[in-house]
């Protein structure tokens, strides 16, 4: 009985909180990587964007919470996601318009897009801020509870409990249509071959008559509903709150970078690889060694490798490792 | 100077009268805060202008080499708090020289072994093995420290040296740390080094908060030692009181203002000296060759430039005068407070500087440095100003109203990044260019 517990306080406070962040990076990452393989740069604004899309689907959310509109058990949040995916779209294909796209003309150097992102991280920095404010945001509803704790110790007998949320569920479950239909877009359509022909080789790609406005155009709709989706989930899950957003930027490129810039693939690996990492290498061990260890035996001390403050240290732990020792990262990804 | 033709040095008395209209609209007292900030923002816009108007470097990391110069502040001037090195600061130096040990065996085992798997296990045993052992002293030390009268020190304390010492100092441990991270990202890709020091900046920032031991964590260290006299003191003095009775000024606002004069006159030698001597090297054999590799690296390295190096001196270089800027700005502050460390303010902020003012130009950093700074204070109050002359003409309760004030502190963030936007579009060689 005592290996079931440990698997389950395992399961628990490890493996099924690092899926549901780990999907949650690797949506951002995907974000991060198609904008380096097409557009060519690392764009600082992308916690940002996140933290915009979700912003206004928090908005349109109390809007319909409001108006007395609900999923059931599922969040209302989900209803909005789609207005503020169209929103954050039309966001970020102006900021083309207005800042990128005189860059592109100019054939710049990929550093000055990236001063440009900077730029464009502070309005959008302000933006957020000046709309709703520092503070947190809760806008979670419906269940709250796949499975509790409490039904689970009722359910199989165990000492210990497992809590699955639907936050977390959802996050897994979206995640994967976001992927699968980003794959099926990348892989299947003209549009998406198009998209990948240009990230290859761009030269080979202009000349066989891929309109480059066109790429870049689909390009930003993507990002924006990933970056969205992202946003959205990472809040349900935890909250919503603009500072943490910027902060996430780093763990976000770590997972980009670790899986290889410019690989969608590695993205999606390098996000589990930072969400695993860093959640067990902060998580208190003490529980599970306890059951596994014979009686009398129990360990004294936490065992906790890192404190939880730590847990960027970790991302930039294996990003030096990454960087280190296979520069392109875990899949191949471009350098330039 | 050849560098500063008469339009730049226009462009200097503009700031400087931005500078005077503040002393006279707002008081003296703010003008001079603001002009030894600024002072500081040049400095770090002198070291941010070095990596990346000479070489082209990116650092988005200023945030943790500033923050580096304020824990050599509170490590050099600080006196020493004696309980709690005898409690256990010996056993947590012993554990820090074991941790480090552990990190140089695995590198010794990395480089003399012959790949292979059991190079592989020996260096997962020491890694291990060594992680084990550092915690075990390390921990036990920590908390001996800790525990010794915590509201009022709990920590290892400092030399009790000079402050100013500490501006070197800081300098020092930013160099140290500009190093390590160097050696690993430079030569890969210029966005590699941007997450790099995006990361060290974010780490440095969580270990001052963290580690109570080394500066109180988030329990701040205050009451730095100054190099300037005490206003009290100046307050108590018959010559002061007398000399500040001549100029028709009464004791408490003749004081405030004579210690900032003494901490401007401080940071101003510093400013010249560094200007001087950056000035020097841009002109020099050295900044010719930074110059040909900032620009185009495969020719220079085909000239026998050492194109790598050369970029690690220039990024430990310019993360030095980032450090001994942070040292002097917690010296001004006479406290170290980990949670005020924002990247925005501290590290994009900077950026901005560099850019509006002028990359590749020592003076540019330096008029980017205080116009911005200004900029970034005065912001506040102008868009609190515009925001209740768009709600004047509002209902005194009305949820917009209010909603609009409260976010006019905002604005700076919106201000800035739309000044950065449009200074790299329509004019992206800054107010004072590149010769």
């Amino acid at each position: 009985m005592d290996f079931l517990n440990a698997i389950v306080a395992l399961a628990n406070f490890v493996i099924i909180p690092a899926t549901a962040y780990g999907a949650q990076l690797a949506l951002g990452a995907l974000g991060v990587t198609l904008i380096y393989g097409i557009l060519r740069f690392s764009n600082f604004a992308h916690g940002d964007t996140m933290a915009f899309g979700a912003m206004v689907t928090i908005l349109v959310t109390w809007m319909l919470q409001g108006a007395g509109v609900s999923l059931g058990p599922l969040p209302t949040a989900l209803l909005a996601l789609p207005i503020g995916i169209a929103a954050t779209g039309l966001l970020l294909i102006g900021t083309d318009r207005v800042v990128y796209r005189f860059y592109r003309a100019q054939k710049a150097k990929p550093v000055i897009y990236v001063i440009a992102s900077l730029g464009v991280m502070f309005i959008l920095n302000g933006i957020v801020r000046f709309i709703i404010g520092v503070d947190d945001q809760r806008f979670a509803d419906g269940e709250r509870f796949i499975i509790s704790a409490r039904n689970f110790r009722e359910m199989t007998g165990l000492d210990e409990g497992l809590a699955f949320r639907t936050s977390q569920g959802l996050t897994i479950v979206v995640a994967i249509i976001a992927v699968a239909l980003l794959f099926w877009f990348l892989n299947r359509t003209r549009t998406g071959k198009s998209m990948r022909a240009f990230s290859d080789n761009e030269d080979l790609a202009l000349l066989s008559g891929i309109n480059p406005e066109r790429v870049v155009l689909y390009t930003w709709l993507i990002v924006a509903a990933l970056a969205t989706t992202a946003g959205v989930l990472y809040g349900l899950d935890k909250s919503f709150k603009p500072f943490t957003y910027f902060q996430l930027l780093l763990p976000i490129f770590a997972s980009a970078i670790v899986g290889g810039l410019g690989n969608p693939l590695g993205a999606i690996l390098g996000g589990f690889v930072i969400a695993f990492s860093e959640i067990s290498v902060t998580y208190a061990f003490r529980k599970v060694v306890g059951y596994l260890a014979p009686e009398g035996w129990e360990p004294a001390g936490l065992l906790q490798l890192l404190s939880t403050d730590y847990k960027f240290a970790v991302s930039f732990g294996i990003l030096l490792i990454v960087l280190l020792f296979r520069p392109t990262g875990i899949m191949k990804g471009k350098s330039i | 100077m050849k560098t500063m033709g008469p339009k730049h040095m226009l462009l200097f008395g503009l700031v400087g009268i931005l500078f005077i209209g503040t002393g006279f609209v707002q008081s003296w007292n703010t003008a001079l805060t603001i002009f030894n900030m600024g002072l500081i923002s040049a400095i770090m816009a002198l070291g941010v202008n070095m990596q990346w108007g000479y070489a082209g470097l990116f650092n988005v990391g200023v945030m943790g080499f500033v923050a580096l110069g304020g824990l050599a502040a509170v490590l050099v001037s600080m006196p020493p708090v004696n309980e709690a090195w005898a409690a256990g600061g010996l056993q947590v130096l012993l554990g820090l020289v074991l941790g480090a040990a552990t990190i140089v065996g695995a590198i010794l085992v990395w480089s003399k072994m012959p790949p292979g798997r059991l190079r592989g296990l020996a260096i997962t045993v020491i890694l291990v093995a060594g992680f084990f052992i550092f915690r075990a002293v390390f921990d036990a030390g920590v908390d001996a420290v800790e525990s010794v009268d915590p509201a009022l020190t709990g920590y290892l304390g400092g030399l009790g040296l000079p402050v100013v010492l500490a501006w070197p100092v800081g300098g020092l441990l930013a160099a140290g740390a500009a190093w390590i991270i160097g050696k690993t990202a430079l030569g890969l890709r210029s966005d590699y080094l941007a997450i790099a020091t995006l990361g060290i900046a974010e780490i440095v920032i969580a270990v001052l908060k963290n580690e109570d031991w080394l500066a109180r964590g988030v329990k701040n260290v205050t009451g730095l030692p100054r190099p300037v006299p005490y206003e009290i003191d100046l307050q108590a003095n018959e010559n002061f009181l007398a000399l500040a009775q001549n100029v028709g000024s009464d004791p408490v606002t003749a004081s405030t203002i004579t210690v900032k004069l003494a901490y401007a006159a401080l940071f101003i030698v510093v400013l010249l000296a560094l200007i001087w001597l950056s000035e020097k090297a841009l002109n020099s054999p050295w900044g010719r060759m930074m110059r040909a590799i900032r620009d185009n690296e495969i020719s220079a390295s085909a000239m026998g430039k050492n194109v790598k190096a050369r970029h690690l001196q220039i990024f430990i270089l310019g993360s030095a005068v980032c450090g001994l800027a942070g040292a002097m700005m917690t010296t001004l502050d006479g406290q170290l407070v980990p949670g005020t460390y924002q990247p925005l303010r501290f590290t994009f902020l900077i950026w901005v500087m560099v850019i509006v003012g002028g990359s590749g130009n020592n003076w540019g950093a330096v008029l980017g440095g205080f116009l911005i700074w200004w900029l970034w204070i005065q912001v506040e109050p102008i868009g609190l100003f515009l925001m209740q002359t768009i709600t004047a003409g509002m209902a005194e309760d009305s949820g917009l109203r209010e909603h609009l004030l409260d976010s006019a502190a905002h604005m700076r963030l919106l201000t800035m990044g739309l000044i950065l936007l449009l200074v790299l579009r329509f004019s992206p060689r800054g107010l004072i260019p590149e010769r």
